[in-house]
């Protein structure tokens, strides 16, 4: 077993209940956007994808990170704008 | 600068934008905050991607930056769409994610630079079969909520035993892969088997199950990247996918407890079958239904409106002309709420995405157990495109495949009114002895021209008047 294994497993338990803890706060009336933002955040992995497209090692390895730069980047763009779109939707009579 | 320091400093960035990530769920918490957290995640998200450009492992950029151009030529559109497309949107982008997660899994396996152990290979399995199958039930999902696919489940006996046998069949090549890293050759037949897999996942469930599947396929598309993090031994990765995961997991809980069914049942696709509804009862039963010019003037006499939309509501596109009933009554100085049911809609929350889109302020927009003690004091409720959610069987009657799911007990107002095409019963299948209660009034025709005579009736009543 690496040792980094249990490094990341200590982050990884620690963020599932921050997760828990901050996602059970959100309001069902955003549960949408909600899942759009986590999306959003989710491709992070474009910085994975980064590091392997752009080594270049071999044109497959290449082939797949570049596909996954494209895929998670459009996830990061496209969620954020159309979870701020969303949002924005969200008014309260006083605001009206 | 050395390579160790600069590296530290990257990796100072990833933990500044995790602290960003988690902030941003948090502003979340009120839709008053809510557009700082898009704020927090974008400048999260932007300092990672930058920073991973400098990482002096990133020699090519031809490789990268392309890419990130097509990404955003493709994101851009996808976070551009009509409200009523983002369930299907929100769909395809968990099989973007699970894909690229996949896709970086695999790229990872073939670089082959150190010798792969054991657990590695283990690791990378598992990441890259859940990636996968992620991948194509997302697709499947998008299809479905599109309807590129058919929505009704499609259904063959055995299902579930090949299902599973497939999902068996991908386990066992990884569990050999783990026995031998040197079978190198196995490795591809895995990703195909899990790919397989997802398709069959996800087919055979209906479209209103969609709410529970998009929460599944979210926590999945999750766990995916918070894998691949243990992988390639990166901690952002592991928060956002752990986040994204507890998320998912979290909207699974809550769809599943608002169908009153289990998780085991979901997670074992058991669910969304055709349910064949326990030969209904022939006798003459009376309907009474009523014209725009009656529910004009029923709605228009009444204090206190509850209005309850559903996916119908969504098809019809009836939100804008709900929005100018909404106004109306309004101004006359009626209340009028908005009852939402969690699973209403194809994903968690999409009612008050539809509504909040047609201008309804979200302090009208009141949750299942806020309400449902309100409805004996309601004049009128008015269902709109809705049917199962509104189904007193589900309180009453045992025999009735929906007995015990929670739902909004408009059968209480003094007065329902059910806009609906035709009597036949709703996907799943099931009667809903609502329509038959003598305070119940059928509106036979569509949702969006239905609330639209309502509205004329109720305006031009008023000009006559005042």
């Amino acid at each position: 077993m690496p040792p980094d294994f249990i490094s990341n497993l200590y982050v990884f338990i620690l963020a599932g209940f921050v997760g828990f803890g901050v996602i059970r706060a959100v309001s069902p009336l955003l549960h949408t956007p909600l899942m759009s933002l986590t999306n959003a955040l989710d491709a992070i992995v474009v910085v994975a994808a980064i590091i392997i497209a752009g080594r270049h090692e071999t044109p497959l390895t290449t082939a797949l990170g570049a596909i996954a730069v494209a895929a998670s980047f459009s996830n990061m763009v496209g969620g954020f704008l159309i979870t701020d779109r969303m949002l924005r939707m969200f008014k309260s009579r006083r605001s009206k | 600068m050395t390579e160790l320091a600069l590296q530290q400093y990257l990796d100072f960035a990833y933990i500044v934008a995790v602290v960003l990530f988690v902030l941003s769920l948090k502003f979340l918490s009120s839709p008053l905050t809510a557009r700082w957290g898009v704020l927090a995640g974008e400048v999260g998200a932007a300092l990672a991607v930058i920073v991973t450009l400098f990482n002096p492992e990133v020699a090519h950029y031809k490789w990268v930056l392309i890419p990130l151009i097509i990404g955003a030529g493709v994101g851009v559109p996808l976070g551009m769409v009509r409200m009523t497309a983002v369930p299907q949107r929100t769909a395809l982008s968990h099989a973007f994610g699970a894909l690229s997660a996949a896709m970086i899994g695999i790229a990872e396996f073939y670089v082959g630079t150190a010798p792969v152990t054991r657990f590695e290979m283990g690791e990378i399995s598992l990441e890259v079969i859940i990636g996968s199958l992620t991948f194509t039930g997302s697709l499947i999902a998008a299809g479905k909520l599109q309807e590129i696919l058919p929505q009704r489940p499609i259904v063959y006996r055995g299902q579930n035993i090949v299902s599973l046998s497939i999902l068996a069949g991908a386990l066992g090549l990884a569990a050999a892969l783990v026995v031998n890293p040197a079978h190198a050759i196995l490795f591809p037949i895995m990703v195909v088997v899990a790919l397989a897999f997802g398709v069959l996942l996800v087919t055979p469930i209906g479209g209103a199950d969609m709410p529970t599947v998009i929460s599944l396929l979210n926590s999945y598309a999750g766990i995916s990247a918070a894998l691949l993090g243990f992988v390639l031994n990166s901690k952002v990765l592991v928060v956002a996918g752990a986040l994204d995961g507890s998320s998912g997991f979290i909207l699974s809980v809550i769809m599943c407890k608002a169908m009153n069914r289990s998780f085991t049942n979901v997670m074992f696709g058991a669910f969304g079958q055709v349910q064949t509804s326990a030969a209904a009862t022939k006798e003459e039963r009376v309907v009474r239904s009523a014209s725009p010019e009656d529910a004009a003037s029923i709605l228009g006499v009444a204090n206190s409106v509850v209005i309850v939309p559903g996916y119908g509501m969504a098809v019809a596109q009836a939100q804008h002309k709900v929005r100018e009933l909404y106004d109306l009554l309004s101004k006359k100085g009626v209340d009028v709420r908005f009852a939402i049911h969690p699973v209403a809609g194809r994903m968690p929350g999409h009612m008050n995405v539809l509504l909040a889109e047609a201008d309804i302020p979200y302090d009208r927009l009141i949750e299942m157990d806020d309400i449902n003690g309100d409805f004996p004091q309601t004049d009128v409720a008015l269902v709109i495109g809705a049917n199962d959610v509104t189904n007193p069987a589900a309180r009453t009657d045992k025999s009735s495949p929906i007995y015990g799911m929670p739902i909004l007990d408009v059968d209480k107002a003094r007065t329902v009114m059910v806009i609906k095409r035709s009597m036949s019963p709703g996907f799943a299948g099931i009667d809903n002895p609502l329509y038959y209660l003598d305070n119940n009034l059928m509106l036979f025709g569509d949702a969006k021209q239905f609330v639209n005579s309502i509205v004329r009736e109720l305006s031009g009543a008023s000009a006559a008047h005042g």
